[in-house]
């Protein structure tokens, strides 16, 4: 009975990373925009713009683009406190979402390759699952 | 010239768009009150109820109960399962009615239990023991479970009848659930104090329905307050962009949504083109533009100059407390209170009359007159 659970675990394993891999960076974008719409909209708003000195603007955001691993961080064990966008000072609350680290990767993709922004990098879930939380305290 | 002309359309483009619901929000010309910290270090403040003058219980939606004793709060422990995602979390907090007699309370969260993986609103009832909760049990949860982050509700309040009211918001999915009775999302509920469900429920002999809804059509329901003197219920609601409402809610009523609103898509395309049907509620107020309204109380107390039986509402957007002044069945006048001081999330008049806040980033505020 063990045999079987470790060889289906096995099989579950090699799947799954079989299938992260072949997760296309648009099919990465297209997902994305999805968990954009649900978790993320309310306040960076549609055109990525945000609210200008509540609400930091993911697009032409110096702090998205420049510094992609602070961003995943934020987005996968929230974020509090003072933070300079734009030259702008940002002081408020992004609560924890939820979201797994395969949800984190495909949101990233597309806030990195909306509204104009362009980026040449492609975060995976693996790369998500080695961001220490320690970034964001 | 064509720029300006250009600039000119723009700007009446954007004024005809975002026109005003009247009366228009004021800043009071005299201000004579200010702000104190009560509670410190929460960072969203969702919900609160009072023990006494100067003990309450505070929700943070990361899934923290504090009991606060004069300032100094400690972490309740025993609370069920919360399921953490986009706007769920833990959710409001409630005394029972006759709480000094039998130290029970009521809790909303959001919970992943049942089949489908995800999570729904849920209402729990628990006995208060010191610094810890005992007896937890699960009065209502909705189904099905979704992985949607959006619209869990979830506001409790009390009638004088022995009953308990509970929203729960359209989950996202506002194709299926507010407009369906036989569906769970987007209805305010009621139930007997025990969680048992009451005979006289609207929908209670109809074979298909949920029967403990009392009223259905809602968006996201996210203020309940009993009025004080006239026993019915209101509710506070976000609409989309443009549309928020309050509405007096009557058993069995439709509120209306999606297929009637004063809002649009936060994509700028419309939902419908109606803002009213004869089977449906018209609300009592709405809101264009959006204020992201969140709590909601009566001042009742003679505590503050001029505000006895306004309505109080917090902006989670605009970052304020807005105070408004009903006269007739009308709203005659809204004031900013406290303008940037945060996401209100919260309001409630405690037992000494003031009115206590609960701002996102800081915690519990007490607004005192000058």
């Amino acid at each position: 009975m063990k045999i079987i659970v470790l060889i289906y675990l096995l099989i579950l394993g090699i799947f799954s990373s079989f299938l992260f891999q072949n997760k296309t960076k648009k099919e990465s974008i297209n997902a994305g925009s999805e968990i954009y719409q649900d978790f993320c909209l309310q306040c960076h708003l549609s055109t990525g713009t945000g609210v200008f000195g509540v609400f930091p603007p993911l697009k032409a955001s110096d702090y998205l683009l420049e510094n992609t691993n602070l961003s995943i961080a934020g987005i996968k064990y929230g974020l509090k406190g003072k933070i300079i966008v734009n030259n702008e000072e940002y002081n408020g609350v992004m609560i924890r979402q939820g979201l797994d680290n395969e949800e984190v990767a495909d949101v990233m993709n597309y806030i990195l390759n909306e509204w104009g922004n362009e980026t040449t990098v492609f975060i995976t879930p693996n790369q998500v699952s080695k961001i220490p939380k320690s970034l964001v305290e | 010239m064509n720029y300006f002309l250009n600039f000119t359309c723009c700007i009446f483009f954007i004024t005809s768009c975002a026109q005003e619901n009247f009366p228009a929000i004021e800043t009071p010309s005299v201000i004579n009150y200010s702000f104190e910290l009560v509670v410190d270090g929460i960072d969203i403040p969702w919900g609160m109820d009072f023990i006494n003058e100067s003990e309450l219980l505070v929700t943070e939606l990361s899934g923290i109960l504090y009991r606060v004793s004069k300032g100094i709060k400690k972490e309740v422990s025993g609370l069920p399962e919360v399921y953490l995602r986009g706007q769920g979390g833990l959710l409001d907090v409630a005394l029972h009615p006759e709480f000094k007699n039998n130290n029970l309370i009521y809790l909303t969260l959001a919970s992943s239990l049942g089949d489908n993986p995800g999570g729904n609103t849920s209402l729990y009832q628990a006995t208060l023991v010191g610094n810890s909760l005992e007896k937890v049990s699960l009065l209502y949860k909705a189904s099905p479970n979704t992985k949607k982050g959006q619209h869990f509700g979830s506001r409790i309040a009390f009638d004088t009848k022995g009953h308990i009211y509970f929203s729960v918001g359209d989950r996202g999915n506002r194709d299926q659930n507010p407009q369906d009775i036989s569906r769970d999302g987007g209805k305010v509920y009621r139930l007997n104090l025990d969680g048992t469900i009451p005979e006289d429920n609207p929908f209670f002999s109809s074979p298909k329905a949920k029967q403990a809804i009392f009223s259905y059509g809602h968006r996201n329901p996210q203020g309940i307050i009993v009025h004080p003197s006239t026993g019915s219920i209101w509710v506070n609601e976000h609409g989309p962009q443009g549309g928020d409402e309050i509405n007096k809610l009557e058993s069995g009523k439709n509120y209306g949504w999606p297929l009637i609103t004063y809002g649009i898509n936060y994509s700028g395309t419309p939902i419908t083109d109606k803002t009213s049907n004869p089977k449906m509620e018209q609300p009592f107020y709405y809101w264009v533009p959006s204020i992201a309204p969140s709590g909601m109380a009566f001042s009742t107390s003679d505590v503050y100059k001029g505000w006895k039986n306004n309505l109080f509402v917090g902006s989670l957007k605009f970052e304020y407390l807005e105070r408004l002044v009903i006269e007739g069945n009308k709203v005659v006048k809204r004031e900013k209170i406290l303008d940037k001081i945060g996401r209100v999330r919260n309001v409630k008049q405690g037992p000494d009359g003031y009115l206590y806040l609960g701002v996102e980033g800081r915690g519990i505020i007490k607004i005192m007159p000058l």
